[in-house]
């Protein structure tokens, strides 16, 4: 008994209700005429989706620079990736590839200004980054439209210049991940085999890392610079890596999203991948200096199994459609909810 | 001045702290006109006694304490500090309390300030009156020249340098009407020599207006030159209460640092047993450190040349805030420093804590909880992180060295055996540093820096906050180290005790500089004259004149 209450406190007690809510979703599917195997694969889908994301945070939390609400500068380097590319003609699993090479490397580039900036307002982190999310991307609403793109795809059908809000990818690498080694079981129940499979991928790269002397260094750094400092580690340089880390993985991250959403939002499209994938890992039980994998892997799983259940359990109800009014509610109250508890950190 | 009546009188005075005795039983009377030197040690209860009788917060809020206080011939019992203001005593604090963007004048009078009347004030209430400038601007020029300095009534608090912040602050004291008497806590630590000097008339100036003055000073100098009559407390009892006129520097510090003779035969008895002092006399110099600056705030180094010999303990000593603390973080690259330090005849570089790790030295910091440890870490991370950063212990190689694996279990092996060797008290090497007890905490700062295996370790402050058990393993592990691996060890402690106990030679910083080195088994009186600022007109004291034993 004394054990299961242990375990229980260790879990956290708005966790165990989120849970608990979670699955009474799952149970009230059917006797409201929702399809449960068509949800669960929904949800399967989404935490494919996202949950690169919600990992692209994990190495500025253990380096000490906070969560990262500046990820929108990742999404760019990925969205130039993906238009890159497509502008090239490039199709099918080629044309991925070459996106994720041409955003690691803008990833690389941008991270190592992001870094250096971030390493001037020690103390600040979370606010500069905010601010640098929003920045980049009004600078690049501007670049978007001058940018000598040519593309047909990807450019307004008047005027001939600038391109548009949103480009479909379908002909180029439309769910080139998610039906990837496909499990499909009925009609309505698809497993998204290879997108899963990458976050599981990618998940491994970073455990490795962190079980590196590099990794070591960083989880020290976020743990007590001063220590770090005093055991000859270079801070800077440190926090530096993890920032890279950091807006790389959320350059490949919305290369992964997009595949499976099928369409590139541009302009104001990256302001809105920060916050849900910072409330996903506060949702898991991370603190703003420490998290693990296993917060990564239960925040993605309950945000977004949360995010698919509510609205259509809902809808079903009600029997009214304002699906998209409850995810709005829904995701931002989750947001607020997270935030509020962002000090406290579980297992 | 036995016949006049006190100003005030202190009885039976007493304090503990959560059962931490820090005063017992001190009585003294202050009469009008009288300069009282209060000296004594860091910690010796001078803070304390003056809090008491300022009636702060902090001593209601543990209980009060013991004792009465007598003034002007009546017992006061005051609720806070606006009672003891109200009946006339005045506070100079340490730190500066004024407001940095308010002029000498609103700094002088706030709260106080004259005020314009006007029909307003009948309907609205006194809130709402303007303030009467030009009142008020001759009202603090009247207390300025008092003080027989000049200061600009208009000059902005930031703008001006320290000493005329000082002076702002005795002015405000003197401002209030019928004020009796002045506490100043250690009111020349920020001056400079003139500056000080001018303070001192001041003050003289003050007594013979029949203003009380109590002042708290580690400058032993000026305590004899100022001062009718000296309080010497020491482990917060007092201890004498004198004539100052005919006493000597001397004679204050052996009071304030003296202990009782059973602790000088322990000492004495120590050093005897001790044979290899002889050996490190002779041997070579290991590190050499030559106008070594640091600017670490609080702990300015200044000018501090060493010599430390192969194997031996150097211990060093002085009061707080004199620089002894900012001589190994300099040193070991945690604050700008200057100067040259050379190990084994080669230059160490400064202000890069990596390049002074991979030269074998390491450090245990006083600063525990801040530098020392990772507290939301296992005791194996703490133990094991810098030997693996800086050495690369406890890693395995991967696909051919590309790749350097953490080894956990090397990690855990190696805590577990300092576990076992200091003894920590704790459930397993994955414990959290910052849920084990500060004597435990400092057993695994001390066993980070063994597993460096350095040549030289500096050791700040080793036993700070720490229970005698955890002490003596402490001190005892050091020595043993020190013997059996030939460590050289170099021991900053504001413990004069410990440092005897421990130490081959102890050098004693004042102000920045190294005043002196003695052999441990010096006098006590000798260390005392040094930490307070040896007489500057005699010659500095040397190996050869302090060893007397």
């Amino acid at each position: 008994m004394t054990h299961i209450k242990r375990l229980a406190a260790d879990f956290g007690l708005p966790r165990i209700i989120i849970t608990l809510y979670l699955l009474a979703l799952f149970l009230a599917a059917p006797f409201v005429g929702v399809d449960l195997p068509a949800s669960i694969s929904d949800t399967m889908i989404r935490i494919g989706m996202n949950g690169i994301m919600v990992l692209a945070l994990v190495p500025m939390i253990q380096s000490g620079c906070g969560l990262n609400f500046g990820l929108s500068l990742g999404v760019i380097a990925g969205l130039l990736g993906a238009t890159i590319s497509i502008e090239a003609g490039l199709i099918g699993a080629w044309g991925f590839i070459v996106a994720i090479f041409i955003s690691q490397g803008f990833g690389a580039v941008f991270g190592y200004g992001y870094g250096k900036l971030l390493n001037r307002v020690k103390g600040g982190e979370m606010m500069i980054a905010t601010y640098v999310g929003f920045s980049s991307v009004m600078i690049m609403s501007i670049a978007w439209l001058i940018l000598p793109f040519k593309s047909p795809t990807m450019i307004w059908g008047y005027g001939g210049t600038g391109l548009r809000t949103t480009i479909s990818v379908e002909g180029f690498w439309r769910h080139i991940l998610d039906d990837f080694l496909v499990i499909q079981i009925g009609d309505n129940f698809k497993f998204p085999t290879g997108a899963v499979l990458v976050f599981i991928l990618m998940s491994l790269l970073i455990w490795v890392f962190f079980h590196l002397k590099t990794g070591t260094a960083i989880t020290a750094v976020g743990s007590n610079p001063t220590y770090a400092r005093a055991s000859g580690i270079n801070i800077d340089r440190m926090r530096i890596v993890s920032v890279m880390m950091s807006t790389m993985l959320g350059a490949l991250g919305i290369l992964i999203f997009e595949q499976s959403f099928g369409f590139i939002q541009l302009y104001e499209g990256p302001l809105y991948m920060a916050f849900p994938a910072v409330a996903a890992i506060l949702i898991g039980g991370a603190g703003v200096n420490k998290a693990t994998l296993t917060n990564v892997f239960i925040g993605a799983a309950l945000y977004q199994g949360i995010l698919t259940m509510t609205p259509s359990i809902f809808n079903a109800v009600l029997k009214v459609d304002m699906s998209d009014v409850i995810r709005i509610i829904v995701s931002n109250g989750m947001i607020l909810y997270a935030l509020t508890r962002k000090s406290k950190v579980a297992k | 001045m036995d016949s006049v009546e006190p100003i005030l009188s202190l009885r039976g005075i007493g304090k503990a702290f959560y059962g931490n005795r820090v005063l017992t039983d001190v009585s003294f009377d202050v009469a009008p006109g009288e300069i009282i030197g209060l000296v004594g040690e860091n910690g010796a209860g001078k803070s304390t006694l003056m809090k008491i009788l300022f009636a702060m917060p902090v001593i209601g809020e543990t209980g009060g304490f013991e004792g009465s206080i007598v003034f002007n011939g009546k017992e006061v019992k005051f609720r806070n500090s606006f009672d003891a203001l109200d009946v006339g005593i005045g506070m100079v604090h340490q730190e500066f309390s004024l407001i940095p963007g308010f002029t000498t004048t609103e700094n002088i009078l706030l709260n106080r300030e004259s005020l314009h009347g006007s029909a307003l004030i009948d309907i609205f209430g006194p809130r709402i009156s303007t303030l009467d400038r030009l009142t008020m601007e001759s009202r603090a020029q009247k207390a300025i020249a008092k003080l027989g300095v000049t200061l600009d009534p208009k000059m902005l608090i930031r703008e001006m340098p320290v000493g005329h912040k000082q002076f702002t602050e005795i002015a405000r004291e003197l401002c209030r009407e019928n004020v009796k008497l002045i506490v100043l806590d250690e009111p020349t630590a920020v001056l400079t020599e003139s500056e000080a000097e001018v303070l001192l008339a001041t003050l003289r100036l003050l007594a013979a207006e029949g203003i009380a003055i109590i002042f708290i000073s580690h400058r032993l100098r000026e305590i004899v030159e100022l001062c009718d009559r000296v309080v010497v407390l020491r482990d917060g009892r007092k201890i004498e209460d004198f004539p100052a006129k005919g006493t000597s520097i001397k004679e204050i510090a052996s009071l304030m640092v003296g202990r009782s003779m059973e602790a000088q035969a322990q000492i004495d008895a120590a050093s005897e047993a001790r044979l290899r002092q002889d050996g490190a006399q002779q041997a070579e110099t290991i590190l050499a450190i030559e106008n070594l600056w640091v600017d670490m705030p609080g702990e300015t180094v200044r000018n501090v040349s060493l010599q430390v010999k192969q194997g031996e303990i150097l211990g060093i000593g002085g009061l707080a805030g004199q620089g002894k603390l900012g001589i190994p973080n300099g040193i070991m690259g945690l604050a700008p420093a200057g100067g040259s330090v050379t190990l084994r005849g080669k230059p160490v570089a400064l202000n890069a804590p990596r390049a002074v790790l991979e030269r074998n030295m390491a450090f245990v910091s006083e600063d525990r909880r801040g530098v020392g440890l990772l507290l939301d870490e296992g005791i194996d991370w703490n133990i094991a992180f810098t030997a693996m950063q800086v050495q690369d212990k406890f890693l395995k190689p991967l696909l051919g060295g590309l790749l350097q694996w953490r080894s956990d279990a090397a990690m855990a092996d190696l805590a577990a055996e300092y576990i076992k060797l200091l003894e920590i008290k704790c459930t397993g090497p994955g414990q959290r540093a910052g849920n084990l007890s500060g004597g435990n905490q400092q057993k695994v700062c001390l066993a980070k820096a063994f597993a460096l295996s350095p040549d030289v370790l500096f050791v700040s402050e080793p036993t700070r906050g720490i229970d005698i058990g955890a002490k003596h393993l402490v001190l005892d592990t050091l020595k043993k180290h020190n013997r059996e691996y030939g460590t050289t060890i170099i021991m900053v402690s504001s413990e004069l005790e410990e440092l005897r106990s421990v130490c081959d030679r102890i050098a004693i910083v004042y102000e920045g500089r190294i005043e002196g080195i003695l052999p441990h088994t010096a006098r006590v009186e000798e260390f005392g004259i040094l930490m307070a600022g040896a007489d500057r007109d005699e010659p500095p004291l040397s190996l050869a004149e302090g060893s007397e034993q």
